[in-house]
């Protein structure tokens, strides 16, 4: 089986549609049979994902990319960038404005929330530019 | 426990979502940190929340949950609860607290 290629944009404080990618991205795996497991995953590194674009860059994109052995997950952005990765990988840190943070986001948990739930997970990030997470989940042979 | 039994059980409002009132409920989970629910939620399971913004139905779908009731007598908007109609996610409104409701849940719940 070849490679699919998925993109989903993602804009700034864009709540109404935040979430829709990641469950489009989850309803795709499930037709393919994806372990539960799995699913489960990749759907809250997506979401996570998401919700930092919508909170904290200008715009971005979430790519999902299905080959005969994995699933890829990159969250690009278009944005301020992180200064300090290791500090924005701290359980708690979070630079969430309050309005972000009354509606329950900018716990600080979505970074180490992600690196927790995907087997493979790099960041980086140029100030004033942008950040970009890839994220990759092992499926075996499909 | 079936959805639709929350709402007698714990006087709760319907405002969206009843489609979804045929769906079996395994356990629940309170909480108003989306980013906790994401990691902590179970499929199937109550969410009983203080949010009540757009957002919250996604993190339903995406958690696979039976129902969110809103609690402390929050209200959401009318997007919210149209999404929540498109998704088939019970939206229940209480003026109780979540402790409120999931300690009456606990006590009524004899499945």
């Amino acid at each position: 089986m070849g490679s699919l290629v998925k993109i989903f944009p993602i804009k700034h404080r864009d709540f109404i549609h935040a979430g829709k990618p990641s469950i489009e991205i989850k309803n795709i795996l499930k037709t393919l049979n994806t372990p539960r497991e799995i699913i489960r995953r990749v759907a809250v590194c997506g979401y996570e994902g998401e919700m930092n674009v919508v909170m904290h860059a200008r715009n971005g994109q979430i790519r999902l990319e299905l080959s005969n052995t994995m699933i890829i997950i990159k969250i690009t952005d278009k944005g301020p960038g992180i200064p300090d990765i290791d500090q924005a990988m701290e359980k708690g840190f979070s630079t969430a404005l309050d309005e972000f943070r009354e509606m329950g986001f900018g716990a600080g948990m979505g970074l180490p929330n992600m690196k927790k739930n995907a087997d493979r997970f790099e960041i980086r990030s140029t100030p004033e530019k942008g950040t970009t997470v890839r994220m990759e989940f092992a499926t075996g042979e499909r | 426990m079936k959805v639709k039994d929350l709402k007698e059980q714990l006087d709760l409002v319907l405002v969206a979502g009843e489609a979804g009132l045929g769906q079996t409920i395994q356990g629940g989970y309170c909480g108003d940190l989306l980013s906790d629910v994401m990691a902590n939620a179970t499929e199937h399971c109550v969410w009983l929340t203080v949010q009540a913004h757009q957002n919250i139905v996604a993190v339903a779908v995406l958690k696979e949950m039976a129902a969110i009731i809103i609690t402390c007598g929050n209200t959401p908007d009318k997007a919210t609860c149209d999404t929540a109609d498109q998704e088939k996610i019970p939206l229940f409104l209480s003026e109780r607290s979540a402790f409120d409701l999931a300690w009456a849940l606990a006590r009524s719940d004899t499945d």
